[in-house]
């Protein structure tokens, strides 16, 4: 434990003035502190608010049905888009939720105190830092260049790799918690390790794992850079796999560096669904993290 | 001695070893099902080898950077990254406007989002009411999870007009003679993308600081107290010098954050390749670079020139994510943070 | 039916301290033989030695020999089958929190891949039965969580679990210490009924149960057993000083 010690204070003299100063400055302090969160927290609140009305006045019920129409018609959609990123997040969510889970249940269960989890868990702890740019050109190298062309195939794999340290850390932690009780219960009945990991305690912390996983999808679901190079987009409906594929951030980009106001318009809409899946995960989250993971366990 | 061998033996003894025992079907049934040793070892087996796809990932971005870079490497060398001139045509590329354009709208995202970040903590910290608490932190939640391009949209047609009607003439007019707020104003540049960029990195500075200065134990706060101290001193000298290494991972962290973003730096940064004093001029960032450059490098040197510039994003961020987390967990313990 | 229990030479280790000292005994099968002693004596580690729960503590060390019936379960390399023979009720209770009563009981057969659901049904009533907690949940099997029940109810509720597998041992590491004294006397009143058909090894720090319900009692000071005798003759004429003060309440 790092030895904290607090250095004593010079000797609080009783005189007043000095005693004044001291009441001063604390007030200052806490002007300057509630000062910075007005200054910091209303610009925020005002800018989401902005985000939600603008989103808003721009969505309509095309906008989930149809394809952009070509440029300077008034109208169209980004049905593509959705399309995209749900395949793209499914490539992904496919390769990144068991091998995370399964990375876990590894530090969580059979790694408690070696050195190896820990190196695991600090590496997947700098690896969430990484700009998800150069996951981008690590899978064009290894994916598109081979291949010859972009394709959802090595955008999902791009997201994949980026869900994995997250989800092996949200299922470490949830997984940790399941109290040491449960897991003798299941020992002591005889139950087999493998067994006992897979039906006693990760299903006992499933919710926080499923929420652990619902927050690495939605962040990866507003990803943009590792999708520049390897979907790369598409103007039209698509569902191949091995093609160029539409995206709902990627197309925001293009949309919002256009010079078209229908497209603008589309931007706006399409920030807003993003927005509303990042709420409705984290605000899942929370709930999850405030009831507990463990209902009723003693 | 009380005897351990010469115990008295008590009443009367067991069945006899050979005697008949009905096996009841439970009972027969798990006498047979067998050692689960295989079946264990090769699930830890697999595991494993997940957890060390972490691993394998690092490496994989490592190898891949390499020797995509490799052209580059071996025509310019080191002077790569001292170079000013990025030249596609003729085949000269120098990554230091892209270099300049990162650490200085970095440095300027942390100049206004650390004072104003580490105030929003202790506000939250030690001043707030319950009540409010709960809705600032999950609004600060939000705000780190929103994605980089719907902040990008929003800078583009809100930030940085306003910043460019409002703000901007006069930062020309009263600070104009210092000679870095000059020149034309477009309001895309250099200094647009540090206020993006410090909106952006200001929510996870905050939380993380927050959790370290949550981490100090109350004993502290109390011993300062009890020596009749004001609050402000309780927090400065109970609080905050014991998390200060914590706080510098947490600032050290959004640095790590903000040298990485790329959307919407990319999205207000102006695109221009060239270090000027102004920091109203457009400029241009490593990530930035990368993102608009790309899909459109028409030969394998300029391609090469890209990807060594990430692969030199990519050893920065590490070394950089890496310290942070090493001072943070000094004072949290190795809890995983949430919002990153 | 139960077995025999033969413990020699037990040394117990955690870590670098030295749990358990050179522990041997005889355990009588269908009998309740009781634990006793301060707290730290060791009495739990010892327990634990039983069904080999100590080794799962990542520093918990074990040499010696225990005999359950006709098998050196240290012998085996595989722990789980010894496990399975043997039940165990832990101090607090423990059931498992996101299943039903009913998935609770027919647990440690589900898990080790069962699957006929008449004997289940079967299996699930006569251990709740055998816990006395049947009529109390008959109605609620499958709609309430095991979690759901009051402390004494999930007591039994584990008791029950236990119960299901058809074991030969019962393990019971201070069952009734965490509730209120109605549970107490109804665990006990449980112990008595079972301890016909199975060999019972109860861990209690409270000599008046150990009185009430074993035949036999082993007493523990300072990871040593001091004495193991019959439980009348421990109680009313100790053989080791030690035992007569820890009985008369001098410590402890």
């Amino acid at each position: 434990m790092a030895s904290t010690t607090t250095a004593m204070p010079p000797p609080l003299r009783a005189r007043a003035s000095n005693r004044f100063l001291r009441v001063v400055v604390n007030h200052l302090a806490t002007a300057a502190a509630v000062g910075s969160t007005i200054l910091v927290m209303a610009p925020l609140i005002a800018i989401f608010m902005y985000l939600l009305f603008k989103g808003a006045s721009s969505l309509n019920l095309a906008f989930f049905t149809q394809v952009p129409k070509p440029v300077g018609e008034v109208g169209g959609g980004m049905a593509n888009s959705i399309l995209g990123s749900g395949i793209l997040l499914a490539i992904a969510s496919l390769m990144g939720v068991p091998i995370g889970i399964a990375g876990g249940i590894y530090i969580a269960e059979y790694g408690r105190n070696k050195r190896l989890a820990n190196m695991v868990r600090f590496t997947a702890d700098v690896l969430n830092g990484v700009p998800s740019i150069v996951m981008g050109i690590a899978i064009y190298t290894l994916i598109v260049v081979p291949q010859k062309h972009f394709s959802a195939l090595a955008g999902g794999v791009a997201l994949g790799i980026m869900m994995i340290p997250t989800i092996t850390r949200t299922t470490e932690e949830m997984l940790l918690m399941v109290p040491l009780n449960v897991r003798e219960a299941a020992l002591g009945l005889g139950v087999p390790n493998w067994r006992s990991v897979l039906s006693i305690t990760l299903r006992t912390a499933s919710p926080g794992v499923i929420t652990g996983c619902m927050l690495a999808f939605a962040r990866v679901a507003g990803e943009t850079a590792p999708l520049l190079f390897t979907a790369f987009g598409n103007q039209f409906w698509s569902t191949s796999v091995n093609q160029p594929i539409a995206a709902l951030p990627l197309q925001i980009f293009v949309y919002a560096l256009s010079p078209y106001d229908e497209w603008h318009r589309l931007a706006w809409a399409g920030a807003l669904v993003l927005i509303v899946l990042i709420v409705v995960s984290v605000a899942l989250v929370r709930y999850v993290a405030g009831r507990g993971v463990l209902k009723g366990a003693s | 001695m009380a005897g351990q061998a010469d115990v008295t033996q008590p009443t009367d003894s067991s069945a006899s070893p050979g005697a008949e025992q009905s096996l009841s079907p439970v009972r027969a049934y798990l006498l047979n099902c067998g050692s689960s040793s295989l079946a264990d070892r090769a699930f830890s087996a697999l595991m494993l080898v997940c957890a060390l796809s972490i691993f394998a990932i690092v490496i994989l971005i490592l190898v891949e950077l390499i020797s995509g870079s490799k052209l580059t490497i071996q025509k310019f060398g080191m002077s790569f990254f001292f170079g000013s001139a990025w030249d596609p045509v003729n085949g000269n590329f120098g990554a230091l406007p892209f270099i300049y354009g990162t650490v200085v709208s970095s440095i300027l995202a942390l100049i206004i989002a650390v004072p104003l970040a580490v105030g929003v903590a202790i506000f939250l910290t030690e001043m707030c009411p319950d009540w409010l608490r709960g809705f600032l932190a999950f609004f600060t939640e939000l705000l780190a999870a929103i994605p980089s391009v719907v902040y990008g949209l929003w800078a583009i047609f809100v930030m940085v007009p306003l910043l460019r009607q409002f703000f901007y003439p006069y930062l020309i007019k009263s600070l104009g003679w210092t000679g870095i707020f000059g020149g034309p104003n477009y309001g895309f540049g250099m200094f647009s993308a540090g206020v993006i960029l410090s909106i952006m990195v200001l929510p996870i500075i905050s939380s993380l600081t927050r959790e370290v200065m949550s981490a100090v134990p109350h004993a502290q706060r109390e011993a300062v107290l009890a020596l009749g101290a004001t609050r402000w001193e309780m927090i400065r000298m109970g609080v905050l010098r014991n998390a200060r290494i914590g706080i510098v991972g947490a600032v050290i962290l959004g640095l790590g954050r903000a040298l990485g973003e790329t959307m919407a730096v990319t999205m207000v940064i102006g695109n221009r390749p060239e270090i000027v004093r102004s920091l109203l001029a457009p400029a241009y960032s490593m990530a930035s670079v990368i993102a608009n450059e790309f899909s459109e490098a028409s030969d394998e040197l300029y391609l090469s020139a890209l990807i060594e510039i990430g692969l030199a994003l990519f050893i920065v961020t590490i070394i950089v994510n890496a310290l942070a987390r090493v001072l943070v967990w000094a004072v949290t313990r190795g809890a995983p943070v949430r919002g990153t | 039916m139960g077995v025999e229990i033969e413990v020699s030479d037990l040394n117990a280790w955690y870590g670098t301290n030295h749990t358990l000292q050179s522990i041997s005994l005889r355990i009588p099968a269908n009998h309740a033989t009781a634990l006793i002693g301060p707290s730290g004596c060791g009495k739990s580690t010892f327990v634990r030695c039983l069904n080999r729960m100590h080794e799962t503590n990542p520093i918990g060390r074990v040499t010696g020999t225990v005999r359950v019936g006709p098998t050196d379960i240290y012998a085996q390399a595989s722990p789980v089958e010894i496990r399975r023979r043997i039940g165990m009720v832990f101090q607090r209770p423990n059931p498992f929190p996101t299943m039903s009563i009913y998935d609770n009981v027919a647990s440690g057969l589900r898990l080790n891949g069962f699957r006929n659901r008449k004997v289940l049904d079967e299996v699930v009533e006569r251990s709740l039965q055998q816990a006395a907690l049947w009529d109390e949940v008959k109605n609620d099997l499958k709609k309430k969580s095991g979690a759901s029940l009051s402390g004494g109810q999930q007591q039994r509720l584990c008791i029950a679990r236990a119960l299901a597998v058809d074991p030969e041992v019962m393990l019971m590491d201070e069952p009734a210490s965490a509730l209120d004294p109605v549970s107490t006397a109804k665990i006990e009143d449980l112990i008595f009924q079972l301890k016909s058909q199975y060999t019972i090894v109860i861990v209690t720090h409270n000599m008046q149960q150990a009185a009430r319900v074993a035949e036999n009692t082993g007493f523990f000071l300072n990871g040593k057993l001091v004495e193991f005798d019959a439980t009348h003759k421990i109680f009313t004429n100790p053989t080791d000083k030690r035992t007569e003060d820890y009985i008369t309440g001098r410590f402890g």
